[in-house]
């Protein structure tokens, strides 16, 4: 892999990058090596943090506000981008490496149909006329399958849905049919059955003009789909680096191997109940609008101690919903939710202390879930004023007995704010806060979707010990049908404010599915660098059209 | 209906409703008067017989929403009743001095929009740069000094020391439009100081808000030229924030013009307005306020809308 | 906690320094207007217009009053004249803001329109409106001033409040089953300081000027309570002779304005400006 190599499109050569944070300038990329060949799909993956998105977008010659390339190069088909002329640059840009961002809906204009953003490059380079260049992305709009292809370039983009947009900001960065793309995150921000037909959109499209790209993810399951070699970073380092399929059996580093081991954790005890138990919360028959908007349509369900129940659906199924009318946030207009066999008041300003005491809840984003002005101490010691009724030595006991339990050293954080606390820690305060009222179940609002893999992981093995030592019941909201293989003993799937199915996790993983629940489920990506080819043949064999298969 | 259509009435109507509750409040203020006006006017020792006579005259024996819906009428009409004061016709008293005084902000205007624009887009686009700072500084010491301090520096260095201006705004019929507009230069650059500094300060925080969106570093990462960013990318989605600001600030200006009159002796509205509040001539305070109610209402009204109709969100609904 | 401070104090800018230096100056001067002034505050002491120098350091105003004296015994009237009329429109809109916030709803309605439609007419006309019924005395206008401004107050402590009671933790204190005092007490109150205290120096700024701007049409602070906008009318013929003692207790007024709005500027960019 020399820069004499003819097959070299790309190569950044010890590449350091630095951010400002106040005054001062640190090194957040420490040097990173890479090389791409002409139409290879080089996967870039890390969590948060581990400098992929700076990189990617240094393989332009670009860095954000804030940001700036101190060391090394980036050689583009042998041209030097770092430190180039901006007129050399902007040459590039657009025709020969081009970008997909991660939110389509924020980076197209909203002053500008979808087809003029579309055609400006190649308008602007003069490589077609305007004719040539509307017929080509109405070619390239049919060739990455967006319906009505000939009319959807004259919409505005906020008259085009999330999954449309995405694909028509990869038609877009196909219309000078670049050397290089870089996709930055391109399907975070959508659901998985939507994800699976971008995914296919730019696969197909990658493969058709043989363009070479970087594909940037925290997913794994996506990126084995994508790539032809992947390069795991943390922290602006590289950790390890090979061919996909090499890299998904045999990982070398611990870090990958750590990565790759976060989808096979299990709970340790499944739910073994008894047929005549009374359930700990019943949802009976709950019907719930906002103002006159229905959301929720006849939900029943039922959870009992020492089980985890998973309520599964897309955004907008009426999961957090469902939720909301259990603690009494709104109360629902026909149903009702049961105690231990008592029907609960509907408001939550109606419900006595100690009703409220037994419902716990755990939120997504622990940033906003713990309140930055006060400590930690003051956090979980409000619970056990407020509930138990504690008071100084005693509350400062349990305090740091709950810090111990969720494996925080309470010398080090009982006096901390939350601002010095990390994510994963943050979501471990809460926890020991809901812990502190001695609930008997707690309902988890997708308490990991928010967090890196690892950190995740730690989380659930951290509710699963609770449950176990405590018999609690958990209720867990989530869209990610990974956690709940890992943690579930009963599943509720969720669509449009109904349940479509419920039952035990095995059965409900087992065909046959309702037809929603096997769309949900066969979309989520999975380690098998296979698995969208063989799902795409499968689906067209069922004669399924692409958009129905992406469940519109 | 077309939705841009629809909030544009709602907002209109919005408007006529907020015209119609300060008109209210304007006209109620008589009401909210310690003891009566025909007292107040008559002075303490008048007659009974001449209290209820003036009571009758001004209407004050009728019930308070016969006597609104009559105010109204005649204030629809231009008829503002007369001074107390004076017992002169008030639309006449207004009629000239609402002329000089548009005269003055219109000025003011003219010479603090385009600086204002030109500074804070500069100031946006060039942002932590030394003229940046610079002018932050500036603009933030500006909003800082009082009008009137502004006035008579201005006074003491162009008019007293340079003696290139006179320092007080001498305007009658039978000025010349060049004369006048000579005289009203003075009045017009301390408003201009004020005005400019709150407008550039807005403008610069809107076109920075601006060029942090995502679309625009798409842009740059498709290549585009800086020039075609800024006209095909930046501007369109500008226009809204700028057409609010300059708005809000011709608002202000319309107001502000009250201590700069007095300070020039400049015969407009708001020097009318302050004489009368010290000799509390309730009537003319009254068609005074209301003037400058409704200019200021409208303006913000007409920034309303023109946001609207610039939103290409609104413009193209799904 | 101290060392934090002077951490962030060190780092703090030129303009930030000045103002904060300034600000101190004008506390102590009106603590000790009493003890530095050389005359009494309405004493006349000499005649009319007396220039600068001998036993006058600054001449003597239109009534032979020392100029020197009545601008320390202004620095008290007006800054803490200002000052409570601050407090007061806070106390007001701030309760009134956080409520509306909290609670939602019919109440939140209400309030928001009534705000709404004394914000429509312009502050200065509707004070001057006010002014002339209800006669310009002191308390008047404080009250007047304090009403009006309080309405500005208001739509900023509801709009700061309103994006704290969305937050996850102000949920989990309901679901608890804190009362709304508790909550507004413990959640929202200390999260929406930082913006609020910056609020209260414009604030501070605004009303500072208003009542200057007052004064000097003569409808404000009245005689012969020494005040600067007063002073500034009272004696503004001298400009016409060059003079520049009238922009005197103009320039104290600018300077205190100019200083709180550096310290609050360094204030807002160091809360908004960590991220960038």
């Amino acid at each position: 892999m020399t820069t004499g190599n003819r097959d070299v499109l790309l190569e950044v050569k010890d590449l350091r990058i630095e951010g400002r944070s106040g005054e001062e300038w640190n090194e957040i990329v420490h040097g990173v090596d890479l090389t791409l060949h002409k139409g290879e799909v080089l996967g870039l993956i890390g969590e948060s943090g581990a400098g992929k998105s700076t990189i990617g977008l240094a393989a332009m010659g670009f860095t954000r506000d804030g940001c700036r390339i101190s060391d090394g190069s980036v050689s583009f088909e042998g041209e030097e981008l770092v430190d180039g002329p901006q007129e050399q640059l902007r040459q590039l840009r657009g025709s020969k490496i081009a970008y997909v961002a991660q939110s389509a809906a924020a980076s197209f204009n909203p002053a500008h149909k979808l087809i003029e953003q579309t055609i400006e490059v190649p308008l602007q380079h003069n490589t077609m006329s305007r004719e040539e260049a509307e017929r080509d992305a109405i070619a390239l709009y049919r060739r990455i399958q967006l319906p009505n292809p000939g009319e959807i370039g004259f919409r505005y983009p906020h008259q085009v849905s999330g999954g449309q947009l995405q694909r028509a900001m990869t038609a877009m960065a196909m219309t000078c049919r670049p050397k290089l793309i870089v996709f930055d995150e391109p399907t975070t921000a959508l659901d998985v059955t939507t994800q699976i037909e971008v995914l296919a959109a730019i696969r197909d499209a990658v493969e058709q003009f043989q363009t070479a790209a970087i594909y940037i993810t925290h997913d794994l399951a996506v990126v084995a789909q994508m790539a032809d070699r992947i390069m795991v970073l943390r922290y602006g380092n590289l950790v390890e680096e090979s061919d996909t399929r090499s890299m998904l059996s045999d990982p070398k580093k611990d870090y990958t191997k750590s990565l790759w081991a976060v989808r096979s954790f299990q709970k340790a005890e499944p739910f073994a109940g008894k047929p005549d138990m009374v359930p700990i919360m019943e949802v009976r028959n709950v019907s719930a609008a906002y103002g006159e908007v229905p959301v929720l349509d006849d939900v029943s369900f039922a959870i009992h101690e020492k089980q985890t129940v998973a309520v599964v659906g897309e955004s907008g199924s009426g999961k957090s919903t469902t939720a909301r009318c259990m603690t009494g946030l709104l109360p629902p207009k026909q149903g009702e939710v049961l105690y231990r066999g008592e029907p609960l008041m509907p408001a939550t300003k109606d419900r006595p202390r100690d009703q409220l005491r037994h419902i716990q809840m755990i939120y997504q984003m622990p940033d906003t879930a713990l309140n930055p002005k006060q400590r930690i101490r003051d956090v979980i010691g409000r619970p056990l004023s407020f509930y138990l009724g504690m008071r100084g030595r005693e509350k400062t006991e349990r305090v740091r007995e709950l810090l111990h339990e969720i494996e925080l050293e309470p010398d080090d954080f009982i006096d901390r704010l939350p601002g010095e606390l990390s994510g994963g820690q943050k979501q471990r305060v809460c926890i020991a806060r809901a812990m502190a009222a001695e609930p008997s179940m707690i309902i988890c609002d997708e308490v990991t979707s928010a967090l890196d893999q690892l950190v995740a992981e730690g989380i659930l093995r951290l509710l699963d010990r609770l449950q176990r030592e405590f018999g609690l019941a958990y209720m867990f909201i989530t869209h990610d049908l990974a956690t709940v293989r890992a943690i579930a003993d009963e599943v509720v799937v969720m669509k449009q404010g109904k349940v479509v199915e419920k039952g035990e996790k095995n059965d409900i993983f087992k065909p046959p599915h309702d037809p929603y629940t096997d769309l949900l489920l066969s979309s989520v990506p999975e380690m098998d660098p296979d698995w969208l080819t063989d799902l795409l043949d499968e689906r067209a064999a069922k004669g399924m059209t692409f958009e129905q298969s992406a469940g519109n | 209906m077309h939705p841009i259509l629809k909030m544009t009435l709602q907002r209109l109507g919005l408007g006529l409703l907020t015209l119609f509750v300060v008109s209210l409040i304007i006209s109620g203020a008589v009401e909210m008067l310690p003891g009566d006006l025909a007292q107040e006017i008559l002075g303490q020792s008048a007659t009974p017989e001449a209290v209820a006579a003036m009571r009758k005259q001004l209407g004050l024996d009728l019930p308070w929403h016969e006597r609104y819906l009559a105010w109204l009428g005649d204030t629809m009409t231009g008829d503002l009743g007369q001074s107390l004061a004076s017992g002169r016709e008030i639309s006449n008293l207004i009629g000239t001095r609402l002329g000089s005084t548009l005269f003055l902000a219109g000025l003011a205007a003219a010479i603090s929009v385009p600086l204002a624009l030109t500074l804070g887009i500069m100031a946006a686009l060039y942002r932590n740069s030394l003229f940046d700072r610079g002018v932050n500084v500036f603009t933030l010491s500006a909003i800082s000094f009082p009008e009137f301090f502004v006035a008579y520096i201005l006074i003491l260095f162009l008019s007293v020391q340079a003696g290139w201006f006179p320092s007080i705004s001498n305007i009658g019929t039978d000025t010349s439009f060049f004369e006048q507009i000579f005289r009203t230069l003075l009045p017009a650059f301390t408003l201009t100081a004020v005005v400019t500094a709150h407008m550039m300060r807005m403008t610069r925080a809107a076109i920075i808000n601006l060029l942090a969106s995502p679309y625009i570093e798409m842009a740059r990462l498709k290549g585009l030229p800086p020039n075609r960013i800024i006209v095909r990318h930046a501007v369109p989605n500008a226009l809204a924030p700028i057409i609010n600001v300059v708005a809000l600030n011709l608002a202000y200006l319309v107001v502000g013009v009250v201590v700069v009159e007095v300070v020039f002796v400049y015969p407009g509205l708001g020097q009318l307005l302050v004489d009368s509040v010290a000799k509390r001539d309730v009537t003319v305070v009254q068609a005074c306020s209301l003037v400058f109610a409704a200019t200021y209402i409208l303006l913000n009204l007409t920034a309303d809308v023109l946001s609207i109709v610039s939103n290409p969100r609104l413009l193209h609904p799904r | 906690m101290m060392q934090n401070i002077w951490k962030e104090l060190k780092k703090a800018p030129l303009t930030a320094w000045f103002g904060m230096v300034v600000i101190a100056i004008y506390i102590f001067v009106s603590i000790f207007a009493g003890v530095l002034a050389p005359y009494g505050e309405t004493d006349p002491v000499g005649f009319e217009y007396e220039p600068w120098g001998g036993d006058f350091l600054l001449g003597t105003d239109n009534l032979g009053r020392d100029m020197f004296s009545r601008l320390l015994y202004g620095a008290q009237n007006t800054v803490a004249i200002a000052i409570v009329t601050t407090l007061l429109a806070f106390f007001l809109g701030g309760v009134l803001g956080l409520l509306a916030a909290s609670l939602g709803g019919v109440l939140d309605q209400v309030f928001s329109r009534i705000m709404d439609v004394l914000m429509a007419i312009p502050q200065l006309i509707f004070a001057l409106l006010l002014l002339t019924i209800f006669g310009t005395s002191l308390i008047n206008m404080v009250l007047v001033i304090a009403v009006l401004d309080s309405t500005r107050v208001y739509r900023l402590a509801r709009a700061v409040a309103m994006n704290i009671v969305v937050m996850d933790y102000v949920e989990v204190a309901k679901l608890r089953g804190e009362g709304l005092w508790w909550q507004i007490r413990h959640e929202v109150l200390p999260n929406a300081m930082a913006p609020l205290v910056a609020e209260f120096g414009l604030r501070f700024c605004f009303v500072f000027l208003f009542i200057a701007a007052l004064s000097f049409l003569g409808l404000g602070i009245q005689p012969p309570t020494a005040d600067w906008g007063s002073m500034v009318r009272d004696n503004a013929t001298l400009i016409t002779f060059g003079d520049i003692t009238p922009l005197l207790p103009a320039a104290a007024i600018a300077l205190l304005t100019v200083a709180v709005n550096f310290v609050v500027d360094w204030m807002l960019h160091r809360s908004s400006g960590l991220k960038d």
